[in-house]
């Protein structure tokens, strides 16, 4: 962990958060500053869109490190997750050493044929062989839940070790141990050997100032005003009990998307244009028709 | 804060005491605050200073483990660094409790006296014949002996799903698609001769299983059967079994049914309902499983089944709306309502005949054989 300054309390990796554009609140901070501290995997559910996956890049990007995702889903293996051999490459490799062989007339010497054939550079490295590899780096495990429970306990295995053995070669060892951010969608419950190493942290939806903060910080275009509307308006929606409640991350599509169709104001006809960036049911936007776009946006201004 | 407590942090001895017994309470709550985080809590303290905030983001991310553990942890807090009074909560069962003994249940009185030995096999045939009156007797009607035979009958069940190809594959002989990597692999030990093809297949795993029991007042005979059931399902396969109870709201208690013991699981399982015995809002509870669970991956490809009468306080379009929703995510709809048992029964009031069009299976379950048939019919793929 190189650049900026010092990250020696949740407040100080805040602000180093905010720099590079993302508003963790007081939990998140504090969660971000003890995996660092004590060198844990962080465990983050969440809302979908609420920032999970933004915050893991924004930690990379504050402590300096390189960012490295996994993206799980089911029948994730070792070949997929870890390392791959480059067989195309090392079978031609043998054929020109033997086609060498020929020539020269000299009998290839088994021992470097075969020092050859698994070399460094026939080895293709997955997310998490590359996390090991480029320290320092935080990596993350986005969607554990969706991985087979296979998949987990071999997880478990990389990250207690910071190491991997890759039998040809020996084994590969993290300089500095990566730092893991592993996201759940809870659709199955993940298990608890996993959950144990991890510090754990349920991502909310920010208050409203925190909400319009991040709006300016990511849309520097939007003006205050509108914000502050979109943001109520994003309130109101979220407790009205649709099939998708908008996250933090389609209020910032709908403010993109009204800034970028001109808009000052949030207004029934440019709420009514851009509704889709922020409901992504029919059925959602049906009934927040019904209920009348005036309503949702009475409380906005 | 105004406790004592909070005025003891600060100082290394008193920290760990204060956190240790913090967690002990957190456990009574039903938090499982197992040892080695409690040592991650002491560190995670250090690392952050005394303060209570930090005392308090420290415990909740080292000692919590999921969503439902955070109001829980949050009253505990409150109670033991606040000074408020102690907490309560419903726990899970933490001490060990002796597996429930239950007599078979031989059946009938005993036969009368002075009978000759040469009648030994009728009697034989008349202890045989009761199990058999049991296996088709609605729960409603049990005596308490009874009862207790069929609960130990239906933990004697083990309901299993039917199996469905997962996108893990597994290397096989014979038959199959060839497998590039491990046939490489052959050649490449063959200094790069080819040899054999090697062959994989797709595997098979059970499909993912979720019960939702009402638990609502007209359910009360049912209630404890299909608990019970729902047990044995969960100690079969207990990483694919969900289990929610439903009634006016929705209630997760596949954790409390993980327990070894039948006895135990249910104890802390109705510790954890709140609405037993309660009205029902069936729509509502079922809108609510399917937006927090249903639709993020838990009935996805699942065989979901529902145990109730159907009888509903809400409008029956509300109903059918949420199981035209649940259809779309569930593999297979299974309906189980013990009045269907009952000669004469068509499912004709209101929200059972909304939801009729969406089940792909309306079975009783309001007896033994009833709940067997269950087993086949979760069975069938």
């Amino acid at each position: 962990m190189t650049a900026g300054p010092a990250l020696d309390s949740p407040a100080a990796l805040a602000r180093a958060l905010a720099t590079t554009g993302y508003l963790a609140d007081t939990g998140l901070a504090t969660a971000g500053y003890l995996a660092l501290k004590l060198g844990r995997p962080l465990f983050l559910e969440g809302e979908a869109g609420v920032g999970k996956t933004a915050f893991a890049q924004a930690l990379a990007a504050a402590t300096g490190s390189t960012f490295v995702r996994l993206q799980c889903y089911e029948g994730l293996d070792a070949a997929q997750a870890l390392y791959d051999w480059d067989f195309p490459r090392q079978i031609l490799h043998l054929r020109a050493a033997e086609a060498a062989a020929a020539a020269t007339g000299n009998r290839p010497d088994a021992e470097t044929l075969e020092a050859g054939l698994y070399d460094r550079r026939f080895l293709i490295a997955r997310p998490l062989l590359q996390a090991l590899e480029q320290s320092p780096c935080v990596l993350l495990v986005d969607e554990i839940d969706r991985a087979d429970d296979e998949f987990e306990a071999f997880l478990l295995e990389v990250l207690a070790d910071a190491a991997i053995t890759v039998p040809e070669l020996g084994r590969i060892a993290a300089a500095t141990p990566p730092l893991a951010v592993l996201t759940s969608n809870r659709t199955r419950e993940v298990h608890d050997a996993l959950k144990r190493r991890c510090l754990y942290h349920w991502v909310e939806h920010p208050d409203f100032d925190r909400e319009v903060a991040i709006l300016r910080s990511r849309l520097p275009e939007v003006t205050d005003r509108l914000a502050a509307q979109v943001a109520t308006a994003a309130r109101t929606l979220r407790g009205l009990e649709l099939i998708k409640p908008p996250g933090v991350a389609e209020s910032i599509d709908w403010a993109g998307a009204l800034a970028a169709l001109g808009a000052r104001d949030l207004d029934p006809d440019a709420a009514a244009a851009t509704l889709g960036a922020v409901l992504k049911y029919r059925e959602d936007v049906e009934r927040v028709r019904t209920t009348g776009l005036d309503a949702l946006l009475a409380t906005a201004s | 804060m105004s406790g004592d407590r909070s005025k003891i942090v600060g100082a290394r001895a008193d920290v760990v005491a204060a956190i240790v017994g913090f967690a002990r309470t957190l456990r009574h709550a039903g938090v499982a605050a197992t040892p080695d985080r409690v040592v991650t809590m002491l560190t995670a303290v250090e690392a952050l200073g005394g303060s209570t905030a930090a005392v308090y983001w420290a415990g909740r991310q080292s000692l919590c483990a999921e969503p439902d553990d955070l109001p829980v942890y949050d009253a505990a807090f409150r109670a033991y660094f606040g000074g408020e009074r102690p907490f309560r909560g419903h726990g899970l069962p933490v001490t060990p409790v002796l597996p429930s003994v239950a007599a078979p249940f031989t059946g009938g009185p005993p036969p009368p006296a002075g009978e000759d030995s040469d009648e030994v096999p009728e009697i034989l045939a008349l202890s045989a014949s009761p199990v058999e009156v049991l296996r088709q007797r609605d729960f409603a009607l049990l005596t308490a002996g009874e009862r207790d035979e069929v609960r130990r009958l239906v933990a004697l069940l083990g309901p299993g799903t039917a199996p469905r190809r997962t996108r893990r594959r597994k290397p096989v002989r014979g038959a199959g698609e060839v497998d590039p990597r491990r046939t490489v692999r052959r050649l490449l030990r063959h200094a790069g001769e080819p040899s054999r093809l090697e062959r994989r297949r797709r595997r098979d795993k059970p499909r993912r299983l979720v019960l939702l029991l009402d638990v609502s007042g007209s359910m009360t005979p049912y209630a404890d059967a299909l608990l019970r059931f729902a047990h044995a399902a969960v100690r079969r396969r207990p990483t694919l079994t969900e289990v929610f109870t439903v009634g006016t709201r929705l209630t997760r208690v596949t954790r409390p049914l993980r327990h070894r013991d039948a006895d135990a699981a249910l104890a802390a399982a109705s510790a954890a309902i709140p609405d037993w015995h309660g009205g029902t809002r069936l729509a509502d509870s079922l809108g609510a499983f399917v937006d927090r669970w249903g639709r993020r991956g838990t009935a996805r490809g699942a065989i979901v089944v529902v145990c109730s009468d159907g009888w509903e306080r809400g409008t029956p379009d509300a109903l059918a709306t949420q199981l035209d929703r649940l259809s779309r995510l569930a593999y297979r709809i299974v309906w189980v309502n013990p009045h269907r048992g009952k000669r004469g029964y068509a499912p004709l009031a209101g929200g059972m005949a909304a939801v009729l069009p969406y089940l792909d299976d309306f079975v009783a379950g309001h007896s033994l054989s009833a709940l067997e048939e269950l087993v086949t019919v979760l069975g069938r793929s």
